[in-house]
């Protein structure tokens, strides 16, 4: 019964979509209201059904029903309750269904939270927004149904693949798609603004908290998935430049810009096109990333739908979206005025110098990930383009881009003093040398261009530190004043400080990592030891361990600096019993001054082992960053001003504070 | 400056920063990028040895043995021709004998396939696709009839 009802939860909702995205346009182009005021019930009761398919869908895992043919491809009655939860999304079915379910969770958001929102505004982006949802729903009926039954039904079931079967990459997916599908806020606005051919600053208002809240999850998705490739994979790598991480990555670049020129557009009405123009490319290339991840276009690690009929479904999804969007932005957007002057030398300027090297850094990637797949398409040449290319192209077009960064938010709105601004920042900038002068004396020999990076990376992050110090006045002002100053900032000042800081964090642990990574191959022995990196790494034997749904051997490692035992690393062969697939278990021990990373390899003869040791300077900085430009991006959206759908409410909230005094 | 000196500013700001960005994704593509052959390929045509390739097809069943040190030989194979491949690290949780693999590398003089990097896949079931491709050259490989 269960599938049934999730099956028909699935109907209806497709159903309620279809009807979201007729009436309310419908009704906003005769001027109806019943038929807009139609919109957020829909939205609601759109989102309440896929749900209810959604905790169905979750309820058929939890009791390990195996008539249902997708609990029996990706379950097994032996699987922790936790990963029998998070096998629901750990397959193709459940997490296109996971995908459609938080793109309706959005748009209950916006229905939610709108109701300060013009109604005819809120009516066509809860449409918009309803196509896509009826168009994923209709791909999910048709082509991925998880619902589908199995007859007879099995006794047991296939297991979920033991790799996936980890508390990060349960999380991960939904923080991504959160990302991915929260980019749809900002393009059924954009496309609502075409329709109506109308765009101000409340516009921006309203766009910026959903951009942000989209960009804080699509960080956390990221980062978590590049965590859990480090320590799960067992190559002691955190970034591979893998087709299905630049499916993601290339959202967030691009989503990265649109926060940026929303401020423009929010505090000065410039760049109304290139905004609306960038909020249809971000969501494009969350659609994107979901052709590739989803129809099994890529050679690559994730890739496990490899059903064309998908993938064609996906594709034309695509091209209708994107090429929808954009041919409607070449119609209407000539209507929408431009406003806002300013000089080249401003915070404008700054923001579109930002915009500009994003997009064109975004287009990299775009061109690294597709480029194999037309090659291949117009030619039948195979080819891979992997870390080189894109350490050739990227890396020099963030090198500008983060010098800029302390300038940016230092600059004036409409006229800036460039002059005046690299004056203030003298100090920065010679401390920033003085810590590459002190890492190049402390890791002597490295690359060369290492301590220059580390460089840029503190230039960025007491950048960051001396705007807020400078803005409050630290150092001019009376000391009581300045505290009473920091008090009074905007959280959104608060906001950016952190995550130009938390970047500057990343960028410290990518250039470490990068450039004194040591990486020690050997054959060992029980006894053996070997040197890494300062310290001594001695492999001390294996034993054999029974987990819940699996065995292993683990090899047991003792680390010492001088005499002193530092670490004892456990690093395992696990065989997972159903699938019978081996995985490895990497040793990992993380120190202030990085980690160390032991990896059991294959059994060589007589009692010895292949072994791999990593150490790995900083390299946690890269995961702590995007964390501290994550609680940047929270404290922005919890501004007074950006507060999710509430920005004139607040202001007599406000108010009311005021006499208190 | 008048806004019509402004507006070209900036565009000759966009097309210097795409400029430059396209002269490096040409050299990256010219540099960077790493071709893929199975076997016979590499018998048929005269690739230059220490060029960067991928090669990918079978590990030959029975053909993995261990050199020194960390040393590791195997045979791939198409099912048509073989290449043999020397490796120093530790192989992937899924190389196994008589599945697919795909190895990056160069050629040395003396034909030899001198590996940096192995690939084996996260699913048992699954096969490198360029290797799938490879076999169904050779008439080995046929489509699974799905889990039925």
């Amino acid at each position: 019964m269960i599938a049934e009802i999730g099956h028909f939860a699935l109907l209806l909702a497709l159903a309620l979509a279809l009807l979201q995205s007729v009436a309310p346009i419908w009704g906003a182009r005769r001027g109806d209201a019943a038929l807009m005021g139609l919109a957020r019930p829909l939205a609601g009761g759109q989102f309440l059904f896929i749900a209810a398919a959604f905790a169905m869908l979750i309820a058929l895992y939890v009791r390990s029903d195996y008539s249902v043919a997708n609990v029996w491809q990706n379950s097994h009655a032996d699987k922790p309750l936790l990963y029998k939860i998070s096998g629901t999304w750990g397959n193709h079915e459940g997490s296109m269904l996971l995908w459609v379910m938080i793109l309706a969770f959005f748009g209950s958001l916006v229905a939610l939270f709108g109701s300060n929102l013009p109604v005819r505004l809120r009516a066509i982006v809860l449409a918009v927004q309803a196509w896509v949802a009826s168009a994923f729903l209709v791909f999910i009926l048709a082509t991925s149904n998880p619902f589908l039954r199995l007859d007879p039904a099995p006794g047991e079931g296939q297991g979920l693949n033991p790799i996936l079967q980890d508390f990060a990459l349960a999380i991960h997916p939904p923080l991504l798609y959160a990302g991915y599908v929260g980019f749809s806020v900002a393009f059924a606005f954009a496309i609502a603004a075409l329709i109506e051919g109308r765009v101000d600053a409340a516009w921006a208002r309203w766009v910026r908290p959903w951009t942000l809240l989209a960009w804080a999850f699509l960080t956390a998705g990221i980062a978590m998935g590049s965590w859990w490739a480090y320590y799960e994979l067992g190559w002691g790598g955190w970034w591979f430049w893998d087709p299905v991480e630049n499916a993601s990555f290339m959202p967030w670049i691009a989503g990265t810009a649109l926060l940026h020129s929303a401020i423009v557009m929010e505090k000065r009405e410039a760049l109304k096109i290139w905004t609306i123009l960038l909020a249809i490319l971000t969501f494009s290339l969350s659609l994107l990333g979901t052709f590739l991840v989803r129809s099994g276009v890529l050679t690559s690690v994730h890739a496990f739908a490899t059903d064309p009929a998908r993938g064609v479904f996906i594709l034309v999804l695509l091209m209708l979206f994107v090429g929808g969007a954009l041919s409607l932005f070449a119609w209407r957007a000539p209507l929408l005025r431009q406003g806002g002057l300013f000089a080249p030398v401003s915070r404008e300027g700054a923001l579109v110098i930002n915009n500009l090297f994003l997009t064109t850094a975004a287009l990299t990637v775009f061109v690294g990930t597709l480029y194999p797949l037309a090659l291949e398409a117009l030619t039948g040449q195979k080819i891979s383009v992997g870390a080189p290319f894109f350490n050739m192209t990227f890396g020099p077009l963030m090198i500008p881009l983060l010098a800029l960064v302390p300038f940016g938010p230092m600059l004036a709105w409409k006229r800036g003093d460039f002059l005046g601004v690299a004056q203030r920042l003298f100090a920065v900038a010679f401390a920033a040398l003085a810590v590459a002068a002190l890492f190049a004396w402390l890791r002597w020999g490295g690359p060369v261009l290492a301590p220059f990076g580390i460089g840029l990376a503190a230039w960025v992050m007491l950048g960051a530190l001396f705007e807020l110090a400078w803005r409050v006045g630290a150092g001019r002002a009376p000391l009581g004043q300045v505290v009473r100053r920091l008090g009074g900032l905007p959280r959104s000042a608060y906001g950016t400080m952190l995550a130009h800081f938390g970047l500057g964090v990343v960028v410290l642990g990518i250039v470490s990592v990068s450039a004194w990574r040591t990486e020690v191959i050997t054959v060992m022995k029980p006894g053996d030891s070997v040197a890494v990196a300062g310290r001594t790494v001695t492999f001390e034997g294996v034993v054999p361990e029974q987990g819940p749904n699996y065995t292993q051997t683990a090899g047991v490692f003792t680390a010492r600096e001088g005499d002193r035992t530092v670490a004892v690393l456990k690093s395992a062969k696990r065989v997972y019993t159903v699938r019978k697939q081996p995985t490895t278990e990497a040793g990992i021990r993380s120190f202030l001054s990085g980690d160390l990373y032991v990896v059991l390899g294959d059994d060589a003869e007589g009692g010895a082992y292949t072994v791999r040791i990593y150490d790995n300077p900083f390299v946690t900085m890269i995961w702590w960053g995007a964390v501290i430009m994550m609680i940047g991006a929270i404290f922005s959206l919890s501004d007074r001003r950006l507060r999710v759908g509430a920005p004139r409410r607040a202001a007599p909230a406000a108010a009311r504070v005021q006499p208190a005094e | 400056m008048t806004r019509k000196q402004k507006r070209l500013a900036v565009i000759g700001a966009a097309l210097a920063v795409l400029a430059l960005a396209a002269g490096l994704v040409l050299t990256a593509l010219r540099d960077t990028i790493v071709f893929f052959y199975s076997p016979s390929e590499i018998a048929e045509k005269a690739i230059a040895p220490g060029a960067r390739i991928r090669v990918g097809g079978l590990v030959e069943e029975g053909s993995v043995s261990r050199g020194d040190g960390a040393e590791v030989h195997f045979t791939v194979t198409d099912t048509a021709k073989t290449i043999k491949v020397v490796y120093a690290g530790v192989l992937p949780d899924l190389f196994r004998e008589g599945q697919g693999v795909v190895v990056e590398g160069v050629l040395d003089a003396g034909g030899h396939f001198v590996a940096d990097s192995v690939l084996a896949k996260h699913d048992e079931n699954y096969m490198p696709r360029e290797v799938a491709d490879a076999l169904k050259k050779q008439g080995v490989w046929q489509e699974k009839s799905g889990q039925k």
